[in-house]
């Protein structure tokens, strides 16, 4: 195996936009070949481990690594002393330690790295560093942690953010009042390739690093400060990435795997197991939330209030821009006149949260979809139609104040998925795997009631909050063997959604040639900013758009120039210069030569804006992306058995750009949410993780998932690239609450706490 | 130990292998063969499915030493003389591959599944692929692909 691999693909099923383009790296993912991060291999490498913490808040005494240093086979063993430059990184704010050196702030914490010839080796060693911890009280209970008292986890505070946002008279009244608390656990991104990654040290006394990532150039810019070094000594490359959902937009080997190599002046592999996986990344911030709505007697909606805690876990991670959202988006896509939203993101010492699909809006939407259910039936009226009632629509202002200046089908999306087909009723003498608790022969449909719910959510797209958020891309079109090829490089990373299927369609329908190269992605280009907040077809693709048009720019005046014609009326297509009402004028061949055309352009969507600090008030976000859910589910109500009969979805995406890539990211990201609403949880108690491995951590399989029905609305967006929306996150916002909806509606109980249990349905 | 196994139809032979590697770890890192995936390492997730004597294996739970003088075949050996094997096509084509992390794994199982069962109803297929854990497509086109796949062997 080489390292250089990764992403690379040269095979080019042809497809513009609007076409189900075929993956580039469809055929090497089929074969074995793709070479993602765990599969890296270097002569000569040695493996890297870690070891963590065990207890959730303790004060390191000292670390003995003699021992480890004595096991044959071990190459290097460092500690915090070992660290070069800073000894700290962060997404937002650089608060964590690359490894512990006074305090351990959570179980699973970094304190030690040890490389050997194998990795068990490595592990034995790890096992024989001794650590003297005095293991201190934990603050565990993010509620308590937000008490004046509570033991600090950082100074000066527990507090990571207080979003405050008002909006008309937040004491206005109103004849029908609903309210609830809701309670969402831990979810985990639970991506399937494990955090991994190969450092090779480089003869200029640099280090190249081949990583799953989502942001090549953010890792690069935290890795730099840590390791003391330059950004020109500091090499990323993008390995195949194994899915990431936001998991990986921390780091996680990135420092520890560069300080071994560098120590050892050998390559160095690091891959986690599961186990260490669950502790090696973020998770999805648990939230409690109190919701109250106030209303007409016709279910019109007067004010809303919300308070919101974020549990944040030991460091920040991005836990401010999660509450970001889990405040100014946290009312879901109505029309609401009065407001008074908190949102507090805290500090315990419990596991880091930080990014996952669906970034705040997630735990938002389970409450403000229940509460909705809640004051349909109280005021009587229909769920969908309380929900049309009230639904955003376009030019309207969200609760931020800023104007939705785009397509928002709230009502039509409610509509699509109400007239859906509804599963057929059970059968008489249905087959067991089709029912609760399926081949475990629980039931024969005794017990068993079905119920319908429904959910429509809203998320931005794109950073937000006045974040400067662009992607670079560099275009190249020449001449190769008779034939025209564009080679498109970005160091967007590619996770398995399919952008360098769309960097390809958008570089053939710019500039009309069939053969498209993706490069590997690496730091060698300039930032394509992170793989997250549903923005790389966006933004990256409107960064490969207007390289192609820059590179376009060039070829067509060069041919103007040789035949003499004006520029305007000339157009790239089919590798043939074609005029005005379609002659071709000369062959690309012709304009080219043995020249290439080279543009690298920055490309940045339309301003967003910082909201004010006592009312949260601003224009904060770029796009607004809506979607809606029905579930049908099957609950068996003595047991407690919940089985998903169908998960049908509408979803606005402005433009879809590979229409079948579309439709497998709202499947993948219905799935999600419905299992956060069912199964998923890191259960944490006194600080420690309880169930780390996938036979206790539940994530939905095969036989899980119900049959979907996918209807995609194509709204263009006038201020984004092709019309283009965001897509990967608001199927996991719709799905859960549309799955918890149709579970109560089955069992009749209030069901205030996601992932629902057994117990929860029957009450025992 | 010295671990001497066919895989894919050639004989492979390892020196100095702990006694405690599983045979993933062996195909992985010892025999140049990582497309057997290593998403959990404890008999969760599929992404290892092998075949060993012809019985689909979870490799992360076999021990090295048992596959000693035994018929492997991995993902590496399901296509013939460089034309993907019908199933294989089918995930491409069906776009049922997305990270693809799950995908050696599946297509190890949908394989299997398409030889006992030619014409596998949906409930079929979802039991056989019940061990195969998939985090990025929701499972709705990897039935597709099954179904596709199992369809043209069928007129082949
Ligand atoms: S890696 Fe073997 S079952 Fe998961
Ligand atoms: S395609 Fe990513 S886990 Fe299945």
């Amino acid at each position: 195996m080489s390292t250089d691999v990764g992403t690379r693909t040269t095979t080019t099923p042809a497809g513009r936009i609007g076409d189900s383009a075929l993956r580039p790296d469809g055929t090497l993912k089929v074969t074995g070949e793709f070479a993602y991060a765990s599969d890296l291999w270097h002569d000569d490498m040695v493996w890297g481990v870690t070891l963590r913490s065990p207890h959730p808040h303790a004060r390191i005494r000292g670390i003995d690594i003699t021992e480890a240093l004595t096991v044959p086979g071990v190459t290097a063993v460092l500690t915090a002393d070992d660290v070069p430059g800073e000894n700290a990184v962060g997404l937002e704010h650089a608060d964590q330690p690359v490894l512990a050196s006074e305090f351990v702030r959570y179980e699973g914490e970094p304190v030690a790295l040890v490389a050997a010839d194998h990795p068990e080796t490595a592990r034995r060693a790890a096992a024989r560093i001794r650590v003297d911890y005095e293991v201190l009280p934990a603050v565990t209970d993010p509620l308590r942690a937000m008490d004046e008292d509570a033991p600090p986890v950082h100074r000066p505070g527990n507090l990571v953010r207080h979003l405050q946002l008002r909006r008309g008279d937040p004491s206005v009244t109103a004849p029908v009042v609903v309210s609830l608390d809701f309670e969402v656990g831990m979810q985990d991104q639970a991506f399937l390739g494990p955090e991994s990654g190969l450092a090779v040290p480089a003869e200029d006394g640099g280090v190249d690093l081949y990583v799953a990532t989502q942001w090549l150039h953010v890792d690069q810019r935290q890795m730099c400060l840590a390791l003391g070094m330059p950004s020109e000594k500091v090499r990323l490359h993008l390995a195949g990435v194994g899915g990431a959902f936001g998991g990986r937009e921390d780091l996680s080997v990135h420092v520890h795997a560069c300080l071994l190599a560098l120590r050892t002046g050998r390559p160095v592999k690091m891959s986690y197991g599961r186990e260490e996986s669950f502790f090696g990344h973020v998770h999805r911030h648990p939230a409690w939330l109190t919701y109250e709505f106030g209303a007409e007697r016709d279910g019109t909606l007067v004010y809303a209030r919300a308070r919101t805690v974020l549990d944040g876990g030991a460091y920040a991670s991005s836990t401010a821009a999660v509450v970001g959202n889990a405040g100014t988006l946290g009312l879901g896509p109505y029309r609401i006149p009065n407001v008074a939203v908190d949102a507090y993101g805290v500090f315990t010492n419990n596991p880091p949260c930080g990014a996952m699909r669906g970034f705040g809006c997630v735990q938002a939407a389970f409450a403000h979809e229940a509460l909705m259910d809640e004051l349909a039936d109280v005021v009587g009226v229909d769920r969908i139609a309380i929900r049309q009632l009230n639904g955003m629509r376009e030019g309207d202002r969200n609760i931020t104040g800023q104007v939705i200046d785009s397509a928002a089908p709230v009502a039509e999306l409610l509509q699509i998925v109400s007239d859906l087909p509804l599963p057929a009723e059970r059968e008489d003498e249905p087959d067991l795997r089709s029912l609760p608790g399926a081949v475990g022969n629980t039931t024969h449909g005794e017990g068993v009631v079905r119920g319908i719910g429904y959910a429509v959510t809203y998320k931005n797209v794109g950073f937000s909050e006045g974040f400067d958020d662009y992607s670079t891309a560099r275009v190249r079109l020449e001449m190769t063997g008779g034939e025209a090829v564009a080679t498109v490089h970005t160091a967007a990373a590619e996770v398995g959604q399919g952008l360098i299927t769309v960097e390809q369609q958008i570089c053939r329908t710019e500039l009309g040639v069939e053969r498209v190269v993706v490069h590997p992605k690496n730091t060698a280009v300039g930032s394509g900013g992170s793989t997250s907040a549903s923005r790389q077809t966006y933004v990256t693709g409107g960064a490969v758009k207007a390289a192609c048009e820059a590179v376009r720019a060039v070829v067509l005046e060069r041919a103007a120039l040789s035949l003499g014609r004006e520029v305007a009326g000339l157009r790239l297509d089919g590798e043939k210069i074609v005029g005005g009402s379609g002659e071709v004028l000369a062959g690309l061949a012709d304009v080219l030569g043995e020249d290439a055309v080279e543009e690298t352009v920055e490309y940045r969507h339309r301003p967003t804006h910082a909201i004010d600090p006592e009312t949260g008030q601003g224009d904060a976000h770029v796009q607004f992306a809506f979607s809606a859910h029905r579930a049908v589910v099957d609950v068996d109500v003595e047991l407690g058995l919940v089985k998903v009969v169908a998960l049908d979805t509408a979803q606005d995406v402005g433009k879809a750009i590979n229409p079948d890539a579309v439709v497998g990211q709202i499947h993948g990201g219905s799935a999600q949410g419905m299992g956060l609403a069912l199964m998923e949880e890191v259960v944490v108690t006194d600080g420690h993780v309880r169930n780390p491995s996938f036979t206790d951590y539940l994530i939905p399989t095969i036989l899980d998932m119900p049959p979907m029905q996918v209807k995609v609305l194509e709204y263009a967006d006038p201020h984004a690239p092709y019309g283009v929306r965001g897509v990967g996150e608001p199927p996991t916002i719709s799905s859960g609450p549309a799955v918890a909806a149709a579970v109560r509606a089955a069992c009749g109980r209030a069901l205030r706490r996601v992932p629902i249990r057994p117990e929860h349905i029957t009450g025992t | 130990m010295r671990i001497t196994t066919t895989v894919n139809g050639t004989q492979h032979e390892v020196d100095d292998v702990w006694a405690g590697e599983s045979l993933l770890y062996v195909l992985r890192e010892r025999m140049g063969l990582p497309g057997s995936k290593n998403a959990c390492e404890q008999g969760e997730c599929g992404s290892c499915t092998v075949y060993l004597d012809g019985e689909p294996v979870c490799a992360c739970l076999v021990a090295a030493g048992q596959a000693i003088g035994r018929e492997v075949t991995t993902v590496e050996g399901l296509a013939t003389e460089g034309e993907l094997h019908p199933v294989q096509q089918a995930f491409v084509e069906a776009g049922a591959v997305q990270c693809g992390f799950c995908t050696p794994g599946l297509l190890v199982a949908a394989h299997d599944l398409i030889e006992r069962v030619p014409d596998p109803s949906d409930l079929e297929i979802r039991e056989a692929l019940a061990g195969n854990l998939c985090r990025c497509t929701g499972y709705e086109k990897i039935l597709d692909a099954v179904r596709l796949a199992a369809s043209r062997q069928a007129q082949a």
